[in-house]
């Protein structure tokens, strides 16, 4: 079985515990407006790579990795290429490699067959680290242009098979970091048993010099960075000025 | 026993000089952590502050504070000098290396027209009487070396494939032992250097006998000097160092006295850290000295590190930016049997950055390995992550080849403390080097046959099959006259400009290296990747059929993407070009070694380096030391390290420099968080093999905004690591402060 690779790089220290190897899954249907890697959209593009060729350049890192690094498998939007997921964690795990998945859970839903496979996925899996977009579902279909609801129900689900998860928050100003969101969001996430840590993450600008190389109008055109101090209250808000839950 | 030596170990050190027995007999293992460490005295704020004034002033006068043009400096040329005199009591290390702070020495004997252009470049006016007598009645070593020069070696030098030659200055990189001071007194070294003197010359008067004796009776000369030196700081050093304050002070007046008489590229400090611990525990025991002391006197000690300065002329400035002396200092480390030889002063060295902030000098190398203390690892880290003042050497490559007593004698090379000294090469430009090899030896830029005059590539696609053997050629011929050019230029030093106050801290018997250097490196390793891999390279050609670019088809593998493809390619190139190097005899029957080490002369080696065929322009910077080429990589930081990684140590021994520039939001979320990323990053870097690692964190922002706003008070000691050294960051050019952006900073969308 191969896979779809965007990309992959050699030191991500922010995309899970210690030091990552980070691949960077092909194809993606959500349209988040503040996207910085629209390249990664189309389904149907990437370098193909076998579970094993991909371990293979990852364990080139394995010396950095010392006692807490590993692999995380990002996006794109990971879970499109489920099986081929599960195959290289699967295999990961056989190497004693810890893995990583940073997803969105957009394509999460109840469908036996699919939850089947998801649940061995799981097996295989060392943290998730969870995007909510928004925890508004009119807003979250704005930003998105689909519903949070599965996304929301994934967390549950994880939750309740106390699967390790990080939370990641992108804030963006006017859009994601109204006070009554953030409390909503808070309120939500001590709701679930299996939260490690919350990272909010400051929107950037970096991406939007691929939306001009691909041709694609810009949708956030004129939002700015939020400030330290903006990021500093979102974080207070989210987990009451912890870093870790 | 010597009362100076109560409650010492050992004895052989005891008979005859031997710092190494006497530290690993004596020193205080420590793998705590930080939290003992004191705060800066009331005194130190006092004269940092005074002293920062002035190193305002300076920066407001152009770069240079004072200047001396009536006196030629030597150990005596001057009465004492203070940071202030008005509260001389209150700095514990004293001496400068002119009557006054910061300001620069006349120092002729290199060259009496670099001197003066030096003096003249800041608006003074050289001396009429010292110009005569420099001119008229002293030979320098400058007059020395192009008496010398054959046509050849003048050719080269103009068409800069050799650059940054220490024909017009002094060549450094020679440690003296200044511990030896603290350690025996001056009278003891005398002594010993006296056995030397009486027991050489038996076996007949040979060049090499009566040059020694001449060396050695200026090395006695010196030593009594330094003893008129200190008396004039009122301090008699002809005995050892009773307690820490002495023991810091007689080193001090050591390295005092390297310079005042010599104005080298690289005038390093050395090892001195676990030393120097060893008096100040016997203080603790004795209870003499507290804490707050013990750092007070290292902060004191640093801070005249910080005010060592030198007259430098403009092209001189251009290879060596933002004004460095690599008063390069060593912690860390392991001795060869296999314990820590970090201390409590290892850390008190670290911790002058915190006290004092961030600082170029002295250049702070941390001797790493995996098996340091982890609390130790994780304090460097956490001070690189403050400052991005320290630069990273591996000791597990070092040691096995230099022991446990070396020091690093400029920005990356090691050398046996008091054991050997370097002649210093500075590099070959592999790449012009490349360029001659398809143009048959003429080079790009100037248009003059500088090279020999092979056959050069007619045809319009550039082969391997075709380009290698001319490569290899004409690397041969580089390698020799390079050698040569070298030989001529050391037995000038030797003769005009001898380092007698460093070497008299040195064995008699000393081992000596020779010390070359190559510049391209990268370029030239994907340039040849190129050729080997990509579909197809077409030349294009002037009117005159001259090879003046190339034009690539296909993609081909580069360095810096842990590709073994290319990295095998960087292995070959360093390992062709060494061994060459050690084919021709080398002046003193020095051992040849290599380094991948441009310091910030990447500048210039480049604006003198036309197009090549892996698509850098013709006049920008080469890509710094072994570090990947500017936008090669990618793949991230550690594939970047894995390939500098794969370059082995045994064919570099004058080092591989990489410097690397890790944004912080891509190190971690906090500072803690990020020294222990660093921690990993390292160990895992230097697990491999690897030699040296220069790390910055701060993002590319920061040093727009320090670019266009040098004023700001939180710009004024911003510190950077460059090849091989430190600078402030406001301290270098627009165009290298570009340059330095340029490099890509490791920092993820």
């Amino acid at each position: 079985m191969k896979g779809y690779i965007h990309s992959v790089e050699s030191f991500g220290s922010v995309d899970g515990p210690g030091i990552r190897y980070v691949i960077f899954m092909q194809g993606c249907v959500m349209r988040c407006q503040y996207c910085h890697n629209p390249d990664t959209w189309p389904v149907s593009k990437g370098q193909e790579y076998t579970a094993e060729e991909l371990l293979d350049k990852a364990e080139r890192y394995r010396g950095y990795w010392r006692n807490n690094g590993g692999i995380t498998v990002s996006g794109g939007e990971a879970l499109l290429q489920m099986d081929f997921l599960t195959e290289l964690f699967r295999k990961a795990h056989e190497r004693q490699i810890n893995t990583c998945l940073d997803t969105s859970a957009q394509p999460f839903n109840r469908d036996p067959v699919w939850l089947a496979k998801f649940e061995e996925l799981m097996q295989y899996t060392d943290v998730v680290l969870l995007d909510i977009k928004h925890i508004d579902a009119e807003q979250h279909r704005k930003l998105t242009r689909w519903s949070n609801v599965n996304i929301l129900d994934c967390a549950h689900f994880l939750s309740d098979m106390g699967k390790p998860v990080w939370i990641r928050y992108v804030l963006v100003p006017g859009i994601t970091d109204a006070p009554q969101y953030l409390k909503e969001l808070s309120a939500f996430l001590r709701t679930l048993k299996n939260v490690e840590r919350i990272e909010v993450l400051p929107y950037h600008t970096l991406g939007v010099m691929k939306y001009e190389r691909l041709n694609i109008p810009y949708p956030l055109a004129g939002i700015v960075p939020p400030t330290p101090a903006q990021i500093k209250n979102a974080e207070q808000i989210l987990k009451g000025g912890d870093t870790t839950c | 026993m010597k009362t100076e030596w109560r409650g010492f170990n050992g004895v052989r050190w005891q008979r005859e000089v031997n710092l190494r027995e006497f530290i690993q007999k004596n020193y205080t293992m420590y793998d705590d952590d930080e939290s003992f460490l004191a705060g800066p005295s009331e005194a130190t704020t006092f004269l940092w502050g005074k002293l920062q004034e002035l190193q305002k002033e300076e920066r407001a006068k152009g770069g240079v504070l004072d200047m001396e043009t009536e006196i030629v400096s030597s150990l005596t040329a001057y009465g004492p000098g203070y940071i202030n005199e008005d509260s001389k009591d209150l700095e514990r290390v004293v001496g400068l290396q002119t009557d006054k702070p910061l300001k620069r020495a006349f120092m002729p004997y290199g060259g009496i027209k670099m001197a003066e252009q030096a003096c003249t470049t800041y608006g003074y006016q050289p001396s009429e009487k010292l110009h005569e007598i420099f001119s008229k009645y002293v030979k320098t070593h400058n007059d020395g070396v192009f008496d010398a020069y054959t046509d050849e070696m003048k050719r080269v030098r103009h068409n800069h494939i050799l650059t940054g030659l220490p024909d017009t200055y002094g060549r450094g990189r020679i440690v003296g032992d200044y511990r030896r001071v603290a350690l025996y007194g001056i009278d003891f070294l005398v002594a010993e250097k006296r056995k030397d003197l009486e027991k050489m010359g038996d076996q007949g008067m040979i060049d090499d006998v009566i040059r020694l004796r001449e060396e050695v009776a200026m090395q006695i000369r010196a030593l009594e000097g330094l003893k008129a030196m200190a008396a004039i700081y009122g301090f008699d050093i002809s005995k050892p160092a009773k307690n820490a304050r002495e023991a810091v002070q007689w080193l001090y007046f050591g390295y005092l006295g390297a310079i005042k008489t010599q104005n080298g590229a690289a005038m390093s400090v050395g090892r001195v850290s676990t030393f120097l611990d060893i008096y100040i525990e016997r203080d603790f025991r004795e209870g003499t000295l507290t804490e707050k002391e013990a750092q007070e006197l290292i902060d004191h000690l640093v801070m005249k590190f910080r005010m060592v300065k030198f007259a430098r002329i403009p092209s001189y400035n251009q290879l060596f930016s933002g004004d460095p002396v690599w008063a390069t200092l060593e912690v860390g480390g392991l001795g060869t049997d296999g314990r820590s030889m970090v201390t409590k002063t290892d850390y008190r060295f670290l911790h002058t950055l915190e006290n004092m902030g961030p600082s170029p000098e002295p250049n702070l190398t941390v001797l790493y390995s995996s098996r340091l203390p982890e609390t130790f690892k994780r304090y460097a880290a956490i001070i690189s992550v403050k400052t991005s003042s320290i630069q990273y050497e591996n000791d597990d490559v070092m040691r096995p080849v230099w022991g446990d007593d070396y020091s690093i004698c400029c920005c990356v090379s090691a050398t046996q403390t008091g054991k050997e000294m370097q002649f210093f090469g500075a590099r070959a430009n592999l790449a012009k080097a490349l360029s001659y090899a398809i143009n048959g030896g003429v080079d790009a830029i100037t248009r003059e046959q500088c090279g020999p005059s092979f056959d050069r590539i007619e045809g319009d696609v550039l082969t391997y099959e075709e380009f290698m053997p001319k490569f290899d050629a004409m690397l041969d011929w580089l390698a020799e006259i390079y050698v040569k050019t070298l030989n001529l230029i050391h037995y000038m030093h030797d003769k005009y400009f001898y380092e007698a106050a460093e070497m008299a801290l040195i064995d008699t018997n000393v081992r000596r290296t020779f010390a070359t250097g190559i510049a391209g490196f990268s370029h030239v390793v994907d340039s040849i990747s190129a050729i080997k891999y990509a579909k197809k390279i077409t030349i294009e050609r002037d009117a005159s059929g001259f090879a003046v670019d190339f034009h690539v088809e296909g993609d081909f593998p580069r360095y810096g993407n842990d590709d073994d493809r290319a990295d095998n390619i960087a292995v070959w190139l360093l390992k062709t070009f060494s061994g060459k190097i050690k084919k021709y005899h080398t002046y003193r029957n020095s051992e040849p070694t290599t380094s991948i080490l441009t310091i910030t002369s990447n500048i210039v080696y480049g604006k003198n380096t036309a197009n090549l065929p892996d698509g850098r322009r013709s006049g920008t910077p080469l890509a710094p030391g072994a570090n990947p080429s500017y936008g090669a990589e990618k793949n991230g930081l550690l594939a970047s390290l894995n390939s500098v990684a794969k370059l082995p140590y045994e064919y570099a021994l004058d080092g591989i420099s990489n410097t690397q520039t890790i944004s912080p939001d891509a190190l971690g979320h906090n500072d803690e968080e990020r020294a222990l990323t660093l921690v990993n990053v390292m160990d895992g870097y230097f697990d491999q093999g690897a030699h040296h690692l220069n790390v910055n964190v701060f993002g590319v922002e920061k040093l727009k905004d320090a670019m266009e706003h040098p004023e700001k008070e939180e710009y004024q000691n911003f510190t950077i690591r460059v090849s091989g050294y430190a600078v402030k960051f406001i301290d270098l050019t627009r165009e290298q402060q570009l340059d330095v952006i340029m490099r890509q900073a490791h920092g993820r969308l």
